[in-house]
């Protein structure tokens, strides 16, 4: 795959600045924006989940792209971080005063959860391959977002009470309902803003550069390359494809806690296997290993449907077509031979210009 | 007497999971690929036979033909245009076209028929009853249990014993030696398509016949469950198909019978986890060795 | 040619190892594969800095027992002790861990990945900072990896691949592809290195610079070297001790002299001849 050769693990530092910046333009753009009131209330409600699709989307990168194997589970990762950061807000709201601190809590807390199931998860799961993996990730969404439509908690003095299918959750009259089985979770407190949305994106950024430059991500690419190979130089595949998905749910899970906490309202059904799809759309759309086309591929997706109303019926059609079109393209060899050979002839030719300007023979 | 009705619908159900499970069964055994859109294949053809029905009013016999065509027809396209240019590619590649396949057929069948579903006909009228009237079984659940049988006994003497069957079989063991031996691979992997997507119209049919209600998602549920079938009883296996199509409808009725509806799906998930996690090639399979 | 001793076990070592422990020591290996004996009753010693060949026709089951060494295949019946550990239930990566590197005959780079990252990645096991550290670039990551680079390039020296560090790994040259494959294997500092078909698709002139190289690294490291060649002067002139496998079984095991002139090997590689 095209994309695939096209990332490198030496990404120059100047790659990674025009990733940040990138993020730091968009936030300054909004911020802009908003003081000037150019804002529409449109986009406005759409700033958070833009920041939460970019880190699903960054985050299920780590996996396919990067770990080379297809999740089509990763919604379930989302929710369980989704409803765990419900419950973590819902119960310490009364306790913290601080919006940010709180919804801090709540994503460590979120992230948390999703990186343990995606670990317990991982360990049968990871010594599949491809298509059975990818199959047995789809399964395990559907179970998780089953179980999550027949959870029911509830919170009162004497603490959590949870119980399961039917609502038998008898809760004291100071009680309220945190999840009420499909009707999912209430009254919650749109702690997440959009500065926490953008935090987070940075965060997930960084994280990322930072483990592909280290021996772990080196480790990681080796083994998506040549598995036979990378076992026989002494890299563990098992751990470390369970490391790379852990850690890939772990984001998701975080990602789950900031949509959430930007409704009043959630239900489990959301997250079901579209979900799942939208966020490979994005993936493969900006470019299976490339971290600055998943961001703005989620940015783009997400605002655009909202935007052009008009389309919205046909936009899955169009998502549909064009992952289509890009596997074509992107695995006609004829069409990468072209381009390479295009690439290398626009390289030497700015070298030439380059040499001729310096008017010397470099 | 409930305990015998519950299993005589789940082998019902499992037969419908059976012929659905054949087409992934037959095209991953050849061109080693997930056919993700073969459960919207089922959706298409349940709207053709619908719309020749009620808007046409074809005979139903006509109906079930005219979908089989339109199937077999889209499923040809399909390779076509959407795999056959990845034959080289990493499964990766192929798969995720799967999924825009299936997602275009779902959601150009969103546009053209809309959401609202829409209530299949019923075909096969008639009950019979057994021991006094205590069992009651539907003409529909007999009919949906013999086409299975049928086809199943049709497609395994089809593979035995014709010309393109062996090719099949050739091209699902070795692709480069069966080239070698002059078999038409392109045009083997096409008619796999055709025949499965062929038997996609007949699930569909005998889908909406047991649950009535049409919808473009009508087909991606069944779709899974019964790639969950064709993995259970063993991938590029046909009887495989067989066994875990009907093992997957009995297990998903009981399920729904004695624990939870709700759960129903959930469990039926859960059996595939842990028939791909304890024998991974399946309950008819066979194991392959990576070379190295 | 250093004098060859003879083992209890029929085996022969280079003298100059005969009174250290031996590298490897493999005991009536066999292994099936659906009714066939692929390899049957395998026996062969290796002292500690010997360079020894595997030899045989085509399909005589050479490769399968490298497989069978570095854990990819496990025995159906024998020992392999190596460095008197049994490696029996190990993992490939576990094995490697151990102290047993290899190359394939089938080229197995990181095609997408640069020269340079080829070899860190066979280093890894040998890059000592925590995640903690990569993570917030602490000054032992920076260190580290300088470190670790520094000793890519030497490994490359070996060959003089220091110039083609940036390439990707597939874009290489066959022979390079070949050399750099030895070179990740050396970067997982073995102790012994196995070296499927190293010379193979090499001109002569190429050839005659392996061995040096071969024979160097054996110098430099310290290391034994078990290789697989159907290249006949490269075998005959670096190996210090050669076996012969047909069949899956060995039919000769001794010195280049002695293999030369053995009426079994002649028959084996010529089929018998009329008289």
């Amino acid at each position: 795959m095209e994309r695939i050769k096209k990332f490198h693990l030496g990404k120059t530092r100047r790659e990674k600045l025009i990733t940040f910046g990138l993020v730091l333009v968009f936030f300054g753009f909004i911020e802009i924006l908003q003081a000037t009131g150019n804002l529409s209330n449109l986009l406005k409600g759409q700033l958070v989940p833009i920041c939460a699709y970019v880190v699903m989307a960054l985050s299920l990168n780590l996996t396919v792209g990067i770990l080379g194997e297809l999740s089509l589970g990763h919604a379930g990762f989302v929710s369980i971080g989704a409803f765990t950061g419900i419950v973590i807000a819902q119960v310490l709201r009364p306790a913290i005063e601080s919006n940010g601190l709180l919804l801090l809590i709540a994503l460590a807390g979120g992230g948390i959860a999703a990186g343990l199931i995606g670990f317990l998860i991982g360990i049968p799961v990871l010594r599949l391959r491809g298509d059975y993996l990818a199959i047995v990730t789809l399964a395990f969404g559907e179970i998780i977002k089953s179980l999550i439509n027949n959870l029911y908690i509830g919170l009162d003095s004497k603490g959590l009470h949870f119980s399961f299918i039917n609502d038998n959750l008898r809760l004291l009259e100071d009680g309220k309902k945190i999840l009420s089985g499909p009707l999912g979770a209430n009254g919650l407190p749109r702690i997440s803003s959009f500065i926490g949305g953008i935090l987070l994106v940075l965060f997930t950024l960084y994280f990322l550069y930072r483990l592909l430059g280290s021996r772990l991500g080196r480790a990681i690419l080796a083994m998506r390359d040549n598995a036979i190979a990378a076992e026989s130089v002494g890299i563990n595949i098992t751990r470390y494809k369970l490391t790379a998905f852990t850690m890939s749910a772990f984001i998701a899970g975080m990602a789950g806690t900031l949509f959430a906490l930007s409704f009043s309202s959630v239900n489990a059904s959301k997250f079901n296997v579209d979900m799942s799809i939208l966020i490979l759309v994005f993936v493969v759309l900006g470019g299976l290993g490339n971290l600055r086309g998943s961001i703005i591929a989620a940015g783009l997706l997400t605002v655009l449907p909202e935007l052009l109303r008009s389309l919205r019926d046909y936009r899955m059609l169009a998502y549909s077509v064009i992952l289509i079109a890009i596997m074509l393209v992107t695995n006609n060899q004829i069409l990468v031979h072209w381009w390479t050979q295009r690439k290398k002839d626009l390289k030497g030719l700015f070298t030439r210009l380059r040499k001729s300007k310096q008017g010397g023979e470099g | 007497m409930s305990f015998l009705s519950h299993l005589i619908n789940g082998i019902s159900l499992g037969s419908i999971y059976a012929i659905i499970a054949l087409g992934y069964t037959m095209v991953y055994g050849i061109a080693k690929m997930l056919n993700f859109a073969h459960g919207d294949v089922i959706m298409v053809g349940a709207y053709v036979c619908f719309f020749a029905l009620n808007a046409f009013g074809l005979p139903p016999v006509v109906s079930i033909l005219l979908a089989m065509l339109v199937c077999t027809v889209l499923g040809i396209i399909i390779e076509r245009l959407a795999y056959k240019p990845l034959r080289a590619a990493p499964s990766l590649a192929v798969l995720i076209t799967a999924i825009g396949v299936s997602y275009f057929l779902q959601n150009g069948a969103l546009i053209l028929w809309s959401a609202s579903p829409k209530v299949f006909p019923t075909i096969f009228e008639g009950t019979i009853r057994l021991f006094d009237g205590q069992l009651t079984i539907g003409l529909t659940t007999l009919i949906t249990i013999a086409a299975c049988i049928v086809i199943m006994v049709g497609l395994t003497l089809f593979t035995g014993k014709t010309k393109m069957g062996k090719a099949m079989r050739a091209c699902s063991e070795d692709k480069d030696a069966a080239i070698l031996m002059g078999i038409n691979v392109n045009r083997t992997i096409s008619v796999t398509f055709a025949i499965g997507s062929g038997l996609a119209a007949i699930a569909g049919v005998l889908l909406c016949s047991a649950y009535p209600l049409l919808q473009p998602t009508t087909g991606s549920m069944p779709g899974i469950k019964a790639f969950t079938a064709a993995v259970f009883g063993g991938i590029g296996s046909i009887p495989g198909a067989f066994l875990g199509g009907i093992l997957l409808g009995i297990i998903e009725i009981f399920a729904k019978a004695y624990i939870s509806t709700e759960l129903s799906d959930a469990i039926v998930f859960l059996v595939l986890i842990l028939v791909l996690l304890i024998k991974p090639a399946g309950l008819l399979g066979k194991k392959t060795v990576v070379k190295v | 040619m250093e004098r060859l001793v003879p083992t209890p076990s029929l085996g022969v070592i280079p003298e100059r190892d005969s009174d250290k422990p031996l590298i490897l020591d493999i005991h009536g290996l066999g292994i099936d594969f659906g009714g066939l004996h692929a390899v049957e009753d395998f026996t062969l010693l290796i002292g500690r800095t010997e360079i020894a060949g595997l030899i045989g026709p085509n399909g005589a089951g050479k490769t399968t027992v490298f497989n069978l060494i570095t854990s990819v295949y496990q025995p159906t019946r024998g020992v392999i002790l190596f460095d008197g550990y049994d490696t029996r239930g190990k993992r490939p990566d576990e094995v490697c861990r151990m102290g047993i590197a290899r190359t394939f005959q089938n080229i197995r780079l990181f095609k997408d990945m640069s020269v340079l990252d080829n070899v860190l990645v066979g280093m890894h096991n040998h890059i000592p900072y925590s995640m903690l550290s990569a993570f917030l670039h602490l000054p032992s990551y920076h260190r580290k990896e300088k470190e670790a680079r520094d000793k890519a390039m030497d490994l490359l020296g070996i060959f003089d691949m220091q110039n083609m560090a940036k390439w990707q790994a597939g874009s290489l040259p066959y022979g390079a592809q070949r050399r750099l494959e030895i070179v990740r294997a050396l970067a997982t500092e073995p102790k012994l290195l196995l070296l499927d078909e190293p010379a193979a698709g090499m001109n002569p002139a190429e050839t005659a610079e392996l061995m040096e190289n071969i024979r160097s690294i054996r110098d430099r490291f310290g290391i034994a070297i078990l290789l697989i060649e159907h290249d006949m002067s490269l075998v005959m002139g670096i190996c210090e001790g050669i076996a012969v496998l047909n069949y899956g079984k060995i039919i000769a095991k001794g010195s280049p002299e002695q293999i030369k002139n053995n009426p079994t090997v002649i028959e084996a590689y010529l089929g018998k001849q009329e008289a």
